[in-house]
């Protein structure tokens, strides 16, 4: 058992393993990380998936119709953000109720998809190019992690970003345009679910099959919450949900008698605690939850 | 008020004079599907919309179609029923957990036929079908060993039901004919479609060495990776060479369209008769894709068994089985292959309870 050990952490900490992880976690930390400026804006998109999954068709399509997987990556982004915008105009111009527009959102993606993408089923992807099993968008997910953290925390747009999503009353009175950040923010969010579809059609699996995102824009979404609206959290978190995902794969493969379905309900039951665990501290949790997370503004004048 | 009531009575009679007569030819009847997944999955939802298309191409204006796809289980029920009011002659729903809420609508509407996909349960109104997947996975693994270097396949499954199980054994068994210390390495994903779930899992056993990829659960992308790999494989429910010119070896194909247009052309001829249909190879239910990627001996001896299975000379479970327990069991019958809950010998895994 012990020898056993030994070959199953060895087998893991390899590169060859720590690759596979590595694509596990782009989507979700793509996502994430789009999803977490949006909140910090001060706006709830429960649209996610919506967003992914258009990315997903508009990604395979723009590469498959041109043959040229970058401007499925183009193209992948721009659903996003289309989706995104339509969310906006809603949720802040419209001032509708910002869980039943994203809601909406989800579902409108995910039919609209299916009929975009009808003709693509069965027809194989083009693949974006790999260097040595490292596919570009894993690096610049990892890139994006550091730019949104310095530009959240280090920067005058990341101070008015935050100060829209904390207090939009105040945020209005010092003359910033509160909506339009929030447009921006919801923008970004859709381009970065866009492309986290897009790496699913073009990178992970390169195919059109209707709701291929099969829920990764809901763990998205609860990585940014359990994570305190931290983009290193964010990273850690989707790392170990890919991490422990792949882990509890390998340990099946042993044969230890595990029931698998407790070993395939590890990544999220690890993933919530130990994110919870690290947010422990209810001053930090508190300090980071954006105060006016889900609250439409209307300026009186 | 009591004007209204009889009206409807009157409606109700005149319904109830059209049920009596039903049993007759008719001239034009109705069919409707629903489907538990998008048409657009490419593979189990796909296939049986292949036999809605294939029913309309065999009775042309006698028949009119409708579906719905995406119906989750809790849905059903009202998905049933509306489809009986909106005047379909024959219903069929095509996943699991289907049995009981169509039990329920087809109860309340005894002139309707309906028909449940792998179920157990039938009434005098409701039948059900099914095919022997497992004749399929019989010949793929005796290419599997046939074409293993490393003597080690690796095989992704969805949930521990008897179709699955027997699905693993039947393979196991027809690779022990050719290398009786063939080994399988299994992974439960507890999916039956989730394109990247399947893909991690797949990545998972390519890391382990084995360099026969084998899968039951519904999308494309084990076969794919297999193919980045410079592995081998088989596509699941529909033939999927395009996702894998390199690496398919063959496919094992559901096609229901036989056993559709048999159905409803009675249904129209007023012949229809509630039962339980399992159908395999030798009634058209099961094909193989075409053998592409082997050596000719190999396709041959594919060939030869694929012909054997359909000609009802050779079934995958007859004879003496040594269980994974060191028992022995012989002459299995439908029923012990529609419940199996246990491994052959020689599947190095655990059976999830």
């Amino acid at each position: 058992m012990m020898e056993a050990l030994g070959v199953l952490f060895s087998n893991f900490f390899s590169a060859n393993t720590q690759l596979i992880v590595l694509a596990a976690l782009t989507p979700f930390l793509l996502a994430a990380l789009g999803e977490l400026v949006t909140e910090r804006a001060g706006v709830l998109n429960l649209g996610v998936e919506g967003m992914m999954i258009m990315g997903a068709v508009a990604g395979f399509g723009g590469a498959f119709l041109t043959q040229n997987p970058w401007v499925g990556i183009v193209t992948s982004i721009l659903a996003g953000m289309a989706m995104a915008l339509l969310f906006a105009f809603l949720s802040i111009t419209l001032v509708t109720n910002q869980v039943a527009s994203g809601l909406a959102l989800t579902l409108l993606g995910l039919g609209l998809s299916g009929l975009i993408g009808e003709s693509f089923v069965g027809q194989p992807g083009v693949k974006l190019p790999t260097y040595a099993g490292i596919d570009p968008l894993m690096i610049a997910a990892l890139l994006l992690t550091i730019i949104v953290a310095l530009m959240l925390f280090r920067t005058r747009w990341g101070l008015i970003i935050r100060a829209v999503g904390n207090n939009h009353a105040a945020a209005h009175a010092l003359g910033y345009g509160v909506n339009k950040v929030r447009y921006l923010c919801v923008l970004f969010g859709g381009a970065c679910s866009g492309l986290a579809g897009g790496y699913l059609a073009l990178v992970y699996t390169p195919q059109w099959v209707e709701n291929m995102t099969a829920g990764k824009g809901w763990i998205a979404l609860a990585l940014v919450v359990f994570a305190s609206w931290l983009p290193f959290r964010v990273a850690a978190g989707a790392y170990l949900f890919g991490a422990i995902s792949i882990l509890a794969f390998q340990i099946q493969t042993y044969g230890w008698g595990i029931p698998p379905q407790f070993l395939n309900s590890l990544p999220y039951l690890v993933t919530i605690l130990a994110l919870v665990l690290i947010s422990g501290s209810r001053a930090i949790a508190k300090r980071n939850t954006p105060a006016m997370l889900g609250q439409p503004f209307v300026p009186d004048r | 008020m009591k004007k209204l009531l009889m009206t409807v009575g009157a409606i109700a009679l005149a319904f109830g004079a059209a049920a009596t007569s039903a049993e007759a030819a008719m001239d034009k009847v109705k069919a409707c599907w629903v489907y538990v997944g998008p048409i657009g999955d490419f593979g189990w939802s796909y296939q049986h919309h292949q036999g809605l298309e294939a029913v309309k191409a065999a009775l042309g204006d006698k028949v009119e179609t409708a579906f719905v796809e995406n119906i989750a289980e809790p849905d059903s029920e009202k998905t049933f029923e509306r489809f009986a009011r909106e005047g379909c002659n024959i219903i069929f729903g095509t996943s699991f957990g289907y049995m009981e809420p169509m039990l329920k609508v087809a109860a309340k509407f005894p002139e309707v036929k309906f028909e449940h996909c792998t179920g157990f349960k039938a009434t005098d109104n409701m039948g059900t079908y099914n095919a022997k997947f497992h004749e399929g996975r019989y010949v793929i693994g005796q290419i599997a060993a046939k074409m293993s270097k490393a003597g080690k396949a690796g095989y992704i499954v969805s949930f521990p039901i008897p179709e699955v199980v027997s699905g693993i054994n039947a393979f196991m068994l027809g690779a022990q004919t050719v290398n009786p210390d063939f080994k399988v390495e299994v992974i439960w994903a507890n999916t039956w479609f989730d394109p990247a779930k399947e893909a991690d899992a797949a990545k998972v056993l390519l890391g382990k060495g084995v360099d026969i990829m084998v899968q039951h659960t519904d999308s494309t992308a084990p076969l794919q990776e297999a193919e980045k790999a410079g592995a081998m494989g088989f596509g699941q429910a529909s033939d999927q060479i395009k996702f894998a010119p390199k690496a398919q070896l063959t496919a094992i194909v559901d096609n229901w369209a036989p056993h559709y247009v048999k159905s409803v052309t009675a249904v129209l001829e007023g012949t229809w008769k509630s039962g339980q249909y399992w159908g395999g190879m030798g009634d058209g239910e099961v094909a193989m894709a075409p053998f592409t990627n082997l050596p000719e001996d190999v396709a041959k001896m594919a060939m030869e068994t694929t012909a054997a299975i359909t000609a009802g000379k050779l079934n995958p479970f007859a004879g003496k089985i040594t269980k994974q327990d060191g028992s022995v069991v012989e002459n299995l019958g439908d029923g012990d292959i529609l419940g199996m809950n246990w491994y052959v010998k020689g599947v190095d895994d655990k059976l999830p309870q």
